[in-house]
Formats: C-alpha cells, structure tokens, sequence
C-alpha cells in the first residue's frame, strides 16, 4: 500500500550545491588575504624588493585587485554622491558639471609625485605609497562612472519619476527602487571600462620613482616591471599569464554574473532576443546559502534601512517639478565661495612658481608639446588604419563577431604599461627605440576604444541599407563612401574622443622610462614632466602639467566638439 | 453666505478657482491653462474632454499636485493644497511601472512607501492584484505582460493605498481596442459596485465615446491657451451601450463642442494675417491627410457625420480635429451640428490634379505654412 506522507516535499536539490562551494570557496580566500594582510604582510611590503618566484605571483595578484577594488568603491561612492548631488540641485549643477569635465582631462600621472610626497611626509613610506596608488586609480576610474550615473539620473522617463511623487517615494525609497536600478546598466559598463582604465594606471603606480626614492609596490606591475628589468623571460611570461588570468577570472565570477542580472534593469518593455546568461550566476542563484541570507539577513536589513528612512524623511512630497531648492543651494554657494578662495590662492602661488622658470623652459616645453601632439596624431592614425577595416568586418559578421569579440575583449583588457617594460626590451637597441616604443604603447593603450566603437557602429547599420546597397550593385570603393563611413562617423569620433585623451596622457609614462638601471628619455611633453617629476622641479612640473590639461581641453572643445556636433546633426541614423 | 460657502467647500473633494499654469521657454512665456474653474464631489466619475494640447494633462497633474498652479487655487477638502496631493493616486498612459519590480513588488512598493508593515503590505497587495484578475502573475515582470495586463497593474497599484480622488490620465489609449473595451468595463463594475473605497474618480481622456460610457460629467476643454468651453452632465443609466440613440446623440453633442461649435463663426475663424483681431495658425496637419478627407467627403456625397467618420477611419480625435480644423480654415469644409460639409471650393480641390493642388497650394500661400511638411 502507498504510504502518504503530510510532511511537506523535500526540495530536489541537496541543502549545498556546486555554488555554495564556490560561495564558501570565496569567502575562505578573502579571509586567507585577510590574515596574511594582518600577520604576514609587513615582511613582504616592508622592503620594495619584489619576487620574482612565480610562487609570489598569486599574492601578488591579490595585492593589486585589492588596490583596484579599494579604489573603485571609492570611485562608485564618489560617483553616486557627485552625480546625484549634480542631477538634483542646480545650483550645483552649474558648478560640478564643468568641474568634472576639467577634471576628466586632467593628466593624472603628473599628480602623483606631488601627491606621494606630500602623503610620505605624514603617513610611513609604504603606506603613503598605497594610498597615492589607490588616489591615483580613482582618479582614473571616477570621472566616467560620473558621468554616466548623472546622465542616468537626468534621463529616467518622467512617468517613473511622477508615479515615485505620486506614490509619496521618500527620497531613500526613490534612490532605491527608482533611481539606482534605472542607472544600473550604465553603472556596470562603466565599471567595466574604468576597471580596465584602472590596470593600466595600476601598473603605473606600482613602479613610481620620485626623484632618488623608489616608491615600489609590490604587485603585479612592479613584478613584470622588474623581471623585464632583469630580462627574465620567464618572469615575464608568468606575469602576463597571471594577469590574464585574473582579468579572465573577474571577467568570468564579476562581470558577466553582474550583466546577466543586470539586464532585469533595461526599461524597454520588450524581451531581448539573446538575454545575457552567466553560468556562475545561474549557480549561486539556486544555491540554498545565497536563499538563506536573502530572506534572513538580507531582506530583514533593508527593511530596516528602509523604515529608518522613512521615519526620517516622511511629509510632504515635493513636486517633481525642478526648483532650487533654497537652503541646499546656500550650501553650494558656500562650497562655491570656498573653491574659488582656494583656487585663487591657489593661481597666485602657481603663479609666482611659474615666474621662477626661465624663457628655455618655456620653449623647451613648446618643443615637447609639439612632439607629443605629433606622436599623438601618429598613433591615432594608425589607430584608424586598423581599427576601421577589422571592426567593419567583424561587426558586420554575426558569425565572426561571436567567435573574436571575447578574445578581443580578452586581449583589450591587458593594461598596455603591463607590457610597456616588454616592447621596451625590444625595441630599446633600436635607433630611435623609444619614439617607436612611445607611439606603441599609446597605441596599445587606446585603440582599443576605437575598435570596440567600429564593432558597434558596424554591427548598428541597419539590414535593409546593407540589402539596398548590394541590389544597387555599388562598388566597394562607393559602399565605403555612402554607406559605411558615414554610418561610422559618429561612432569613429566617440571612440577618437577617447582615445586622443588617453594617448596625452599615456605620454608621461612613455616618454621617459627608467629601465635596465638606465634612464631613457625623448623629446615630449610627458617626458617633461616625467623629469620634473624624478629631479623634484615643481616649477616646470605645474607648467607642463597646466599646458597638457590646456591642450587637451582646447582640442577637445574645438576639434572633437565640434566633429561631434556635425555627427550628431548629419550622420545619425534615426 | 459667507459660512455657505465654506461649508459647499468642504462638501467638495477638490476645488479649483481661477487656476493658470504658465511655461517658461527660454523667456518666452507659454500659457498652458487659464481662468479654469472646476469642483469634484464625492461619488463623482468626471471627464475632462479635449484636443491634444488643450492642458486636460496639465490640469490632472495640478490637482494631483506633481505640478504647482502659476496663479489661482487649489484646495482639497477645503484646505490649500502643499506639494504632492496624498489623497490621490494616478493611473498613468503608459503605465509607469518599474520594469525591474514583479508584478507584486510594483504594488507593494506603493504599500511600502506609505509605511504599511511586511505581512500587510504583502496580503493587500495580493488581494488587489486577485481583484484585477492578474492572479497568477504575481512574480512576472511587467515587459513579459500584455498591455491590457499591464494597466490592470497599474490599476491594482493606484487603488492598493486606497485614495479618496483616483486619477486617471488617458489610461485606456496606449491599449489595443479589445483590452481597452474589456477593462474599461471591469472599472466601471468595481466602481459602480463600490468594491474599492474610491470616493470619485477624474479621468482625462480625448475619446468621446468613452467619456460618454464612463462618466457622470463630461467637462470639454479647447485650446490656445487651454481653458474650460463646457460641461456635460450624462444622466444615461448604467449599464450603458453604443449603441442606443440616447447615447449616440450625445456622442454626437459632445462631438459638436469639442468640433469648436461653442464660438461664433468669425471668431472661432480669427482674421487674416495683418487684420486687426486674432489670427489663428493652421495646425499642423498635412495637406496629404486633407486631401485625403475631402476625397472621402465626396465620396459620401459632400456631408458626413464627424463621430462616425472619425470611426471609419480609424482616426483618433487627436489625430482628425487638425485636419478638420485646418479644412475649415481654408475655406473647404464647414462643420454644422457635428456633422462635415464640402464646400465648393473643397470640391474643386478634391477633383483637381496633382499638379492643380500643388499650384493651388501656391496660390493659397502655403509655402511656409507648417501645414505643408
């Protein structure tokens, strides 16, 4: 006879899966960097000697995600402060949008010496020295994260923000559920974007000299960087095959688990043909941990968080209308009235520093900023060369596209000044070594914002035009002149836009390398500011420094704004 | 009669004396209300009726409280109103759910806001979402429902805290037909019923029939700036149907007073550019669509019922009063009593070729009239 059982049905899976393990597994890793942080740490950051055994490679790779991801939550917090502050308040929106935006041009490499020297003087060396590296990759990280989330936050369809006022959403509930979420997508891309911006900055600030002091930092950067020193092929090999694989296994256990769920935050209303899918998320989402702590620990909290502010913040719900809002914009007047006291002070005392350099260094700098440009325009080209080809071909083939688009992001990922110390071997015994090795590493640093922009401009030229230029029977040469290179246009100036940016700066650390025990060095404005940097010439620093961030601004306001203003007006395609 | 008045005022849900709601466009003011007078009663279903344009939306959301009045006031049982109004809720056009909050979640999360405790929150939202008829797809995200499925959220959402004034803002017209007929008799069942606790209802709407269907009065606004031309009451019984002729007739009433039968004729056609008096600009419609019109009136044999050629053509009022507007401002048509009258003129134009109407295009200067892109 059938027995019936009133217990409820046992769930089919087992109480622990395959995720919980992984889940476990993560845990246990962080807390072994924890311990080996707090136990067995200063014997290694003690002294800047680095490694070279491939078993010091492992913690080595830890040491430089964790100063990442230091700084990238740094950047995410900034981030969500700056831009909701912009995107809610006028008044200090008119003040913190222009401030970013002379802040992204800035070449933030020449602040580090100033800024590592001036925290070594209150804080010990080696901490001094991660500090500055997590300043400085924030500062490489922040900017576009920024600007993404204000943007996100100025574009949320009216409806959502009138049934949030409607619904009496205090302001905490309407981050929440409202804003946050709405901003999630292009939080993510950003992410992704400043975390590769942020290797290549990372590699910098691990091999920082000032002057006689060697502010090295033991990680991945300065192991590469000394094994290239030390031409140990082996070293190197082991090097970039550890950092692929840690770009390989963020890629794989963040990134792509963080796409998938994200794609749950699109707003149009329809279900996308191809959802993207992560099997590490597919995993930990069943898995009975993650379910426990959602309904035990997670939900609980915010709920609490949630009624806390609630308590706080209930009563009258503003209208959605924009209006300054009187007292917070007395706020920003008193910020705006302290910034530019500061900055007044600030310009007098650079100005009487920039009094002090002689007429040479001043044409000495207008030769530089001459070279660079040309070095500039050099690598931008060849950029273009390459880049509109290869991307038209895979954008436009689907089949193609799915094949090479992970390797090209794979390949992309890897920070250019990674295997700057690499190509330097090679080509330093060449005449004129260094301009070539310059040019390359600008090149390796930027293209790839080109590449990926092609790929999506390609792959958005609609069907029906490719259809109609076949039946039309035009030749290859009038198919590039009427269809693709004007679909392109846009695109090819966002990512030249980009890339431009980065090559200036990426000149301060190719212009000049200390390598092999030797100081190698080229005429250029990077150059100039590297010297400055390592002979303690403040002087010339800060009017090197200033004519870069001119530079870039002036080309980017005249230049590229314009450009993109005549793709916005004549090659958009809706 | 000073206290008479209070206490008439407090009878009344809401009120509005001489309300103006102005727009700044890069210094240029833009007047999107004026001298708008309008009371709601408990138990009341009001229609506010009219063109695009005519600031029936603007006014929703002044009572609503998402906008502030430029000058005049508004005040809910009798008391000035301060920020967004807590006694309403609006059920929007387009549905303004949050895509990334299931079905359940997106009526809690009103629940929530008001402060409403876990178990509660979730208990009333599942009942609603059960009145509605959505159960079943409590955990479904809002993009894998239909349209119709979707308002019916987004009606369990406006009605789950309860509000004195529901608001609704042309909640039908981003449905297909079928869902539109199907849910705007499942409100009128709960409404009539008195199975939610609404105490009235406002809906904006420029469908005529469906104004007729749903409400108790029908207040009809024009444009330019927008202003109240006039109020219907409907005292059709419920259940009502299409096709009685009570109900026809006053279909074709209200048709007559949003068609602009209000003003005397030299008015409502305004003077010629240069001439002292108003100009009235041809709207923007395009003469394709005219021609097309005039076509259709020969066809009917010069003179067509208004309301039932909107129907033929499956032309929205939105989309047919521009073309009829700009047909009598160019001497082609005349509306009388609701229904389209070809003129000669027009006659002439719909029997000319290509070439005649382009040239007769000329001649009637048109060439920088928006009226020709």
């Amino acid at each position: 006879m059938r027995q019936f059982r009133f217990s409820p049905a046992l769930p089919e899976s087992p109480a622990l899966n395959t995720g919980d393990a992984l889940i476990l597994l993560g845990i246990s890793t962080i807390l072994y960097g924890g311990v080996r942080l707090a136990f067995n740490a200063p014997a290694v950051i003690a002294g800047p000697d680095i490694s070279l055994s491939p078993l010091a490679l492992p913690w080595y790779a830890l040491l430089s995600v964790g100063r990442m991801a230091a700084a990238y939550f740094l950047s995410l917090l900034f981030s969500l402060f700056y831009g909701y502050a912009a995107a809610r308040n006028r008044t200090a929106r008119t003040l913190l949008m222009p401030l970013l935006d002379v802040l992204q041009s800035v070449p933030i490499l020449s602040f580090l010496p100033v800024v590592l020297l001036s925290l070594s003087a209150v804080l010990p060396q080696a901490f001094a020295a991660e500090v500055a590296a997590i300043m400085l990759i924030f500062t490489s990280q922040a900017w576009n994260i920024t600007f993404s989330f204000y943007q996100s936050m100025t574009t949320i369809p009216h409806e959502l923000r009138d049934a949030a006022a409607v619904f009496r959403f205090d302001p905490w509930l309407r981050f929440k559920a409202v804003e946050l979420p709405f901003a999630a997508i292009g939080l993510l891309w950003n992410s992704m974007m400043s975390w590769s911006g942020g290797w290549f900055f990372l590699m910098a600030a691990e091999i920082f000299n000032v002057g006689r002091r060697d502010f090295r930092l033991p990680g991945l950067g300065s192991y590469l960087q000394k094994a290239a020193n030390e031409g140990n092929l082996p070293a190197i090999l082991f090097g970039v095959v550890t950092l692929v694989v840690v770009i390989v296994l963020l890629d794989q256990f963040a990134w792509r688990p963080l796409i998938a769920w994200t794609d749950k935050f699109k707003v149009d209303m329809v279900e996308g043909d191809e959802p993207p899918r992560s099997w590490f998320l597919d995993l930990i989402s069943r898995a009975w941990l993650v379910e426990q702590f959602g309904a035990r620990v997670w939900r609980p909290f915010s709920e609490w968080v949630d009624c806390g502010f609630q308590r706080r913040m209930s009563g009258v719900i503003a209208s959605p209308e924009p209006s300054a809002e009187a007292g917070a914009s007395r706020l920003a007047i008193g910020i705006l009235t302290g910034f530019l006291l500061v900055a007044l002070y600030g310009s007098y005392r650079g100005a009487a520093l920039l009094a002090t350099l002689p007429g040479s260094a001043w044409a000495g700098l207008g030769k530089g900023m001459i070279a660079t440009f040309f070095r500039v325009s050099v690598s931008l080209m060849i950029t273009l060369l390459w880049t509109i080809p290869v991307g038209v071909v895979i954008g436009t083939n689907r089949r193609l596209s799915i094949v090479l688009q992970p390797i090209v992001q794979i390949v992309a990922s890897i920070p250019a000044t990674a295997l700057f110390p690499v190509v330097l071997l090679a080509l330093l015994q060449a005449p004129g070594g260094l301009n070539i090795a310059a040019v390359l590493l600008m090149l390796m640093g930027t293209q790839w914002y080109l590449l990926f922009n092609v790929i999506a401009g390609a792959a958005a030229i609609p069907q029906d035009l490719r259809y109609t230029t076949d039946l039309l029977r035009l030749s290859s040469l009038d198919r590039w002149r009427t269809l693709i290179l004007p679909a392109l246009f846009p695109y090819i100036i966002t990512g030249a836009i980009t890339a431009s940016g980065g090559a200036w700066n990426a000149s301060i650390v190719a212009e000049h390398v200390e390598f092999g025990g030797q100081t190698h060095s080229t005429t250029g404005v990077g150059a100039l500011i590297a010297q400055a940097t390592s002979t303690g010439d403040y002087a010339l620093l800060l009017a090197a420094t200033l004519a870069l961030v001119i530079t870039v601004i002036f080309i980017n306001r005249t230049f590229w704004r314009r450009l993109y203003r005549l793709a916005e007006e004549r090659y958009r395609m809706d | 009669m000073n206290t008479a008045t209070t206490v008439n005022q407090a009878d009344n849900l809401l009120d509005l004396k001489m309300v103006a709601k102005a727009y700044r466009l890069e210094a240029k003011e833009f007047l999107a209300v004026r001298d708008v007078n309008l009371c709601i009663k408990p138990g009341e279903f009001v229609c506010l009726l009219g063109p695009s344009g005519c600031g029936k939306s603007t006014l929703l959301r002044i009572i609503a409280g998402l906008n502030s009045a430029t000058s005049g006031t508004v005040s809910y049982h009798g008391l000035p109103l301060k920020g967004v109004n807590p006694y309403t809720t609006i059920v929007f056009q387009t549905f303004a759910l949050y895509p990334w909050l299931t079905v359940q979640e997106n009526v809690e999360i009103a629940l929530k806001a008001r402060g409403v405790p876990t178990a509660e929150r979730s208990q009333r939202a599942l009942k609603l979402i059960d009145i509605v008829g959505l159960d079943g797809f409590e955990s479904a995200y809002p993009r894998e429902l239909s349209g119709g499925m979707r308002q019916k959220v987004g009606f369990a959402r406006a009605m789950a805290v309860e509000p004195e004034l529901l608001c609704l803002d042309e909640p039908f017209s981003a449905l297909d037909v079928l869902s539109a007929e199907a849910l705007r008799g499942e409100l009128m069942e709960l409404w009539l019923n008195k199975k939610i606790p609404t105490k009235a209802i406002l809906m904006v709407t420029h469908n005529i029939e469906e104004a007729v269907f749903m409400a108790d009065r029908i207040v009809i606004m024009g444009k330019d700036p927008g202003h109240i031309v006039t109020e219907i009451a409907v005292t059709l019984r419920h259940p009502r149907h299409h096709k009685d002729t009570a109900f026809q007739n006053l279909v074709d009433k209200v048709y007559a007073a949003v068609a602009g039968q209000s003003k005397p004729k030299e008015e409502a056609l305004g003077t010629q550019p240069g001439q002292p008096g108003v100009t009235r600009p041809l709207p923007h419609s395009q003469l394709n669509a005219l021609a097309g019109l005039l076509e259709k009136l020969v066809d009917e044999g010069g003179r067509v019922d208004l309301y039932r050629m909107g129907r033929d053509l499956v032309l929205e009022l939105d989309d047919l009063l521009p073309i009829v507007e700009a047909g009598d401002l160019l001497g082609f048509t005349t509306v009388q009593e609701g229904d389209l009258l070809l003129t000669p003129l027009g006659r002439a134009y719909a029997d000319a070729s290509i070439l005649a109407r382009t040239l007769a295009g000329y001649c009637l200067d048109l060439r920088n009239a928006p009226a020709r892109r």
